[in-house]
């Protein structure tokens, strides 16, 4: 996470927003529903900033912004789900308060979240009737109803589906339906593409033209800048929270949209000092060489296998394709090389296969197609042992993965390599002086602040990513795969994660650093990879790479630049 | 609720206070059956302590509740819910009560062994179907294992009313097992046999595999957290298939432990629920080894208790059956409220 207070400080204001045309365009149209400086704080994270939007009866605003920059929030908002701590809605021109979705609900809003609330035993018109409330239900008229309320928005349903027989795409119209028929004026559509195919969202963003023609106000949250260029009329650029830009689509780029979605490069509020690491790609041995002669490892890496830069990677996958768990969000071709010594930065928006990439390397998922080698030696579609016992450090993007909650420090740290615990014999008995000591050893080292014996679960986050980072990197990791290592992690704590990744790699290690966090990528990393749809789109070096580059790539936008730098690394 | 006794430490005026409770919720209902509510009282919990034969009754019922409790409890400590005990017991004891008569030539030194050995893997295999089909295609493991408790009921049953019945006296009960297949007794003139050595034994086990081996460490990791467990490498399939396999094994000692050491025979109500009772047993004991002890002694105490009442003052086995939930629910209730209020501390 980026220091929050860094990107706070910066008025909005002074951000190149562009062709703003701000309250002026809203003016025109009757204002369906405005948010007046909604401030939410969730203990010390401040999850919205005092935003302030507007959206008009016939038009579709796009709301834009990363994962974490405050747009859900900020429905649930105006749902009825939160309430906010500061800040006012107004509809109609009347100042009105939500304590529940029913008030937001009776006062017209609608909102379509990516998790239906369907019952699948049912069938579309009952589903709807359920919503509807009370009464008595006749079946023919139920169904009558939904045929009218299609008709008039063209939608496209037959009321007596059940529900199970439909598509995603489908059961989305129903759910929007759902909303109509409660008399929706406001639709809110949170991240509505992310579970359809790209016929199934161009047929969403045809029905979308008709509801707004009908007089409706579409707010639609996206982080993908394609569909909001295609789909609405005005965007909203949420970013740490705040508001950093708001425009028309009409002649606004994609480029300018990302560069406000992302920020600028070149401040590095925690790379900074972290940046001077020397290691430039092209003799990150040279370096690493020194170090590694007291650092050298169990795991064999050798001097010798590092002193060859280019000419064997350490880490090689060639065309690796997953069997797809839903839509795209799985490996597609992925094509990748991490060498000895250096940090390979995976960039992407979340849900383009990062998650199914670290799986695959970690012995979580199992590869349909291509090969993953780690010195030479094959390593795809092995079990999480063996990835471990072949030299691999995991660390994994959910901590609550990496440790058992519910078991001691010294277990969880044990527990990975249990067989190292044990004294020789059948029986395999665990050395409980052996555990608890390499457990104070680790706490002592890596500054743990927790006992052997205290509950991993209760810890801090930093302190659990502490005991997975202790446990991992003491074993001295030929590869090190780091998911998200510093997510929802303080500063200090997120400082201490990435000060030892670059250990790892002075120390000779190869990093696989995958990290939504730009800023985080551009500092620690030698290069960065983007993944987009289950592919890597493209990769730069980090030194002549800049958020607005990244951010293309990580729209989907592989331009004609990063393809040169691309060609001249070496993959 | 898994955790309840382990939450209880130190909290010995909880038992007295259950029994206050109960008798006071009760004593309507002991008046109406125009029993003295003080002589019932006393009966409950007091008796069983006065004499030392209704003392070691206490310890013969708690050896099939520790047995299955074991059981249920190994199973859960995996994260595997086994709730097919019953069967699995009665597997080994129709195992018992099928090798019993036969072994009338072989000395106990081999014949009890052998009886132990039979009953265990008879209700290894009656776990291994639900096991694979967990294991294997994921079939939810809470409906076929109480599914077959049914079918080996009737397994049982039948048995008795066919080949095993009894020819002369057509009482549905095998023919007895061998004397030297039978437990020996650990006191004289009590009920008191090898069962409740080996239930203990089989107690030591449980702890040693749990918190002094590598095996015992992965498999409470599996319990614990599933997803954790496979991404720390461990075989969470393989856990879950051994886990249950000896779940049904220890279920099916205690069948060994009733038909040799108790009826010396099959009949049809050997298992006696012991295999429910043995969920609540583990439920109750947090799966630790020493809660386990605790709450299958406590079971096996208000069990006792409810004979002990009901032959005392007369009244029917259903009142004293009565008291005996009630003392349960009111037990169950105060370690759960206790436990509420010591988190909101």
């Amino acid at each position: 996470m980026i220091d929050p207070h860094t990107h706070a400080a910066e008025p909005a204001a002074e951000r190149p927003v562009g062709p703003t045309i701000g309250p002026t365009v809203g003016a025109t149209v009757e204002r369906a529903v405005e948010l007046r400086s909604i401030t939410k704080c969730f203990g010390a994270l401040r999850a919205n900033a005092s935003v302030s939007l507007h959206a008009g009866a016939g038009e579709v605003l796009a709301l834009l912004g990363e994962n974490g920059a405050g747009k859900s929030t900020l429905m649930k908002i105006l749902y009825g789900l939160y309430q906010p701590d500061a800040g006012q809605i107004i509809i109609g021109g009347q100042p009105v308060i939500f304590r529940s979705p029913a008030d937001a609900i009776a006062h017209g809003i609608g909102m379509v979240t990516q998790h239906f609330a369907l019952v699948s035993t049912m069938t579309v018109a009952e589903n709807i009737a359920l919503g509807a409330g009370g009464g008595l239900f006749n079946r023919a008229r139920a169904e009558t109803r939904v045929r009218d309320t299609a008709a008039r928005y063209h939608l496209q349903i037959d009321p007596a589906a059940t529900v199970c027989d439909l598509s995603v795409g489908e059961a989305q119209r129903v759910e929007i339906l759902k909303a109509l028929s409660r008399q929706a004026r406001v639709l809110i559509l949170d991240e509505p593409t992310a579970v359809l195919t790209p016929q199934e969202s161009r047929a969403l963003f045809g029905e979308l033209k008709q509801l707004v023609a009908q007089g409706l106000a579409i707010i639609f949250i996206s982080h993908k800048l394609d569909e909001v260029l295609a789909v609405a009329d005005r965007v909203t650029v949420l970013r740490d929270g705040s508001v950093v830009g708001e425009t028309s689509t009409q002649g606004a780029s994609a480029a300018h949209l990302a560069e406000m979605m992302v920020g600028r490069a070149g401040f590095t509020p925690t790379g900074a000092g972290l940046r001077a690491h020397p290691a430039p790609p092209s003799s990150p041995n040279s370096s690493a060489s020194g170090t590694a002669a007291g650092a050298r490892t169990e795991s064999g890496i050798a001097q010798d296998q590092r002193s060859s830069p280019g000419e064997s990677p350490l880490l090689a996958m060639h065309d690796v394709h997953t069997s797809r768990t839903r839509g795209l969000s799985a490996l597609r071709g992925v094509t990748l090389d991490v060498r000895a010594g250096e940090i390979v930065g995976i960039a992407g928006v979340s849900g383009n296969g990062q998650t199914e990439l670290a799986e695959v390397l970690t012995g979580m998922r199992h590869i349909t197609q291509g090969s993953i080698t780690l010195l030479g030696h094959s390593i795809a579609n092995v079990s999480a042992a063996q990835a471990t016992a072949s030299g691999i450090g995991r660390i994994p993007e959910d901590r609550q993965t990496g440790l058992v909650g519910d078991m001691t420090v010294a277990e969880n740290m044990a527990l990975e390599h249990v067989r190292d615990f044990t004294r020789a014999g059948k029986l395999s008995l665990l050395d409980q002086v052996k555990l608890h000591a390499h457990a104070r050893a680790l706490i002592a080292q890596y500054n743990i602040k927790a006992a052997p014996s205290s509950q991993a679960g209760k810890l801090s986050g930093g302190t659990m990513q502490k005991i997975i980072l202790a446990r991992v990197l003491s074993r001295n990791p030929m590869l090190v795969v780091a998911a998200q290592p510093t997510r929802g992690l303080d500063v200090g704590a997120s400082e201490y994660v990435r000060g030892k990744l670059i250990k790892q790699r002075e120390r000779g290690a190869g990093v696989l650093l995958i990290s939504e966090d730009l800023d985080e990528l551009l500092a620690l990393a030698d290069r960065i990879a983007v993944m987009f749809e289950g592919r890597i789109i493209g990769s730069v070096d980090s030194a002549q790479a800049s958020a607005e580059q990244l951010g293309l790539m990580m729209a989907g936008r592989s331009g004609a630049q990063s393809r040169e730098v691309r060609e001249t690394q070496h993959v | 609720m898994f955790s309840v006794l382990r939450a209880s430490r130190g909290a010995w005026l909880l038992p007295l206070a259950a029994v206050v409770v109960t008798f006071v919720i009760t004593l309507p209902l002991l008046l109406i059956a125009r029993a003295d509510p003080l002589a019932a009282l006393y009966a409950f919990v007091v008796e069983p302590f006065t004499s030392r034969l209704s003392f070691t009754e206490i310890l013969v019922k708690t050896t099939p509740l520790l047995l299955t409790g074991i059981a249920v409890a190994v199973a859960f400590t995996a994260g595997y819910y086994n709730i097919g005990a019953e069967g699995q017991l009665l597997a080994g004891a129709v195992c018992a009560a099928w090798l019993g008569p036969l072994l009338h030539d072989v000395p106990s030194i081999a014949s009890i062994p052998l009886m132990l050995l039979g009953g265990a893997l008879a209700g290894a295999l009656w776990a291994l179907i639900p096991a694979l089909l967990k294991t294997r295609i994921n079939v939810d493991e809470v409906v076929t294992t109480l599914l077959l408790n049914s079918v080996m009921i009737f397994l049982v049953s039948g048995l008795l009313n066919g080949p095993w019945r009894n020819p002369v006296t057509k009482m549905p009960q095998s023919p007895a097992i061998a004397r030297t297949a039978e437990f020996p007794m650990l006191l004289a003139s009590s009920r008191l046999h090898l069962g409740f050595i080996v239930a203990l034994m089989v107690l030591a086990g449980f702890w040693f595999v749990t918190r002094r081996t590598a095996f015992g460490l992965q498999m409470r990791a599996a319990g614990l957290s599933k997803s954790s467990a496979q991404f720390l490498g461990v075989d969470v399939s393989r856990t879950l298939l051994i886990a249950a396999l000896f779940s049904g094994a220890i279920a099916g000692l205690a069948g060994v432990g009733e038909v040799a050491g108790v009826h010396r025979r099959l009949i049809e109500d050997v298992a006696g629920g012991y295999g429910y009772t043995g969920i609540i047993v583990a439920t109750l004991g947090a799966s630790s080894p020493l809660g386990t002890l605790l709450s299958a002694s406590f079971m096996a105490l208000i069990d006792n208790g409810a004979q002990e009442a009901s032959r005392s003052l007369g009244v029917p086995i259903y009142l004293a059956n009565i008291v005996q939930a009630t003392l349960l629910v009111t037990t169950l209730v105060m370690l759960f409220v206790q436990r509420r209020l010591r988190r909101l501390r």
